[in-house]
């Protein structure tokens, strides 16, 4: 399963600058598996402790995958996965 | 530095007193490159709550992508703080991950008066840089041909 992945301006130094790479997988997890092993490191900034990152939006198309079960959730070929840094923040 | 027009500034500071006591959050757009602030989309704050704001991330999708069509980014990425002095917290610190952005505070603590500041925040290290208002960018020193938005 190829899909597209659009990649934030903070991730580019792990993807020599591209906004956008090919992976495989048939999960979003199966696919940060395949992007850490074309890209090293990309990996430890989206997943953390079998979840993903608080710091970063995932969606598959139009959808947040925290919606449709995170790393769980199932790609298919064609589809475009987007990855965005989370804003936010607040006094505390 | 930080060179905005007057217009984009009061349009911020009446979007945080319009939402207090819950923090206010948005950003200002502009072409790629420009570092020229010229769009300002107000954004929901998904968690609706005086100590802390979140993009809700469907709507942010939406706006990021209208700015990747139209060659923007985001310049400005602002919110409020309604209790507290416009500086970053450790959880605004830690959330900070456009590294052209400036993250502008504005505190609304006062009634009367408010602060506006601005920063640069990478690698998790917080930069104050000054503020400067224009009435246009045609005579800043930014380059820029832009004119306010009237009416």
């Amino acid at each position: 399963m190829a899909v597209n992945v659009s990649i934030p301006t903070i991730l580019r130094s792990h993807t020599g600058g591209q906004k956008s790479v090919q992976a495989d997988g048939s999960t979003v997890a199966e696919v940060i598996n395949d992007l850490d092993a074309r890209h090293s490191g990309l990996k430890d900034r989206l997943v953390k402790d079998g979840g993903l990152h608080r710091f970063v939006n995932v969606y598959v198309n139009d959808e947040d995958v925290r919606f449709v079960g995170g790393l769980e959730a199932t790609v298919s070929d064609g589809d475009s996965l987007t990855i965005l840094p989370a804003v936010a923040g607040g006094m505390r | 530095m930080l060179v905005i027009r007057r217009d984009l500034v009061d349009a911020m500071v009446a979007h945080a007193r319009r939402d207090h006591p819950d923090e206010a959050c948005g950003v200002v757009a502009g072409p790629e490159g420009s570092d020229r602030p010229e769009r300002m989309i107000e954004m929901i704050n998904a968690e609706r709550s005086p100590t802390f704001y979140r993009f809700d991330s469907t709507e942010q999708l939406r706006v990021w992508r209208a700015m990747d069509a139209a060659d923007e980014e985001p310049v400005v990425i602002y919110h409020s703080h309604t209790a507290t002095e416009a500086y970053p917290s450790r959880t605004d610190v830690s959330y900070a991950s456009e590294p052209n952005a400036h993250y502008v505070l504005v505190s609304t603590r006062d009634p009367h008066e408010y602060e506006l500041r601005s920063y640069r925040i990478v690698d998790g290290v917080v930069t104050e840089e000054p503020v400067e208002v224009v009435e246009s960018y045609m005579f800043a020193h930014t380059g820029g041909d832009d004119i306010p938005d009237l009416g």
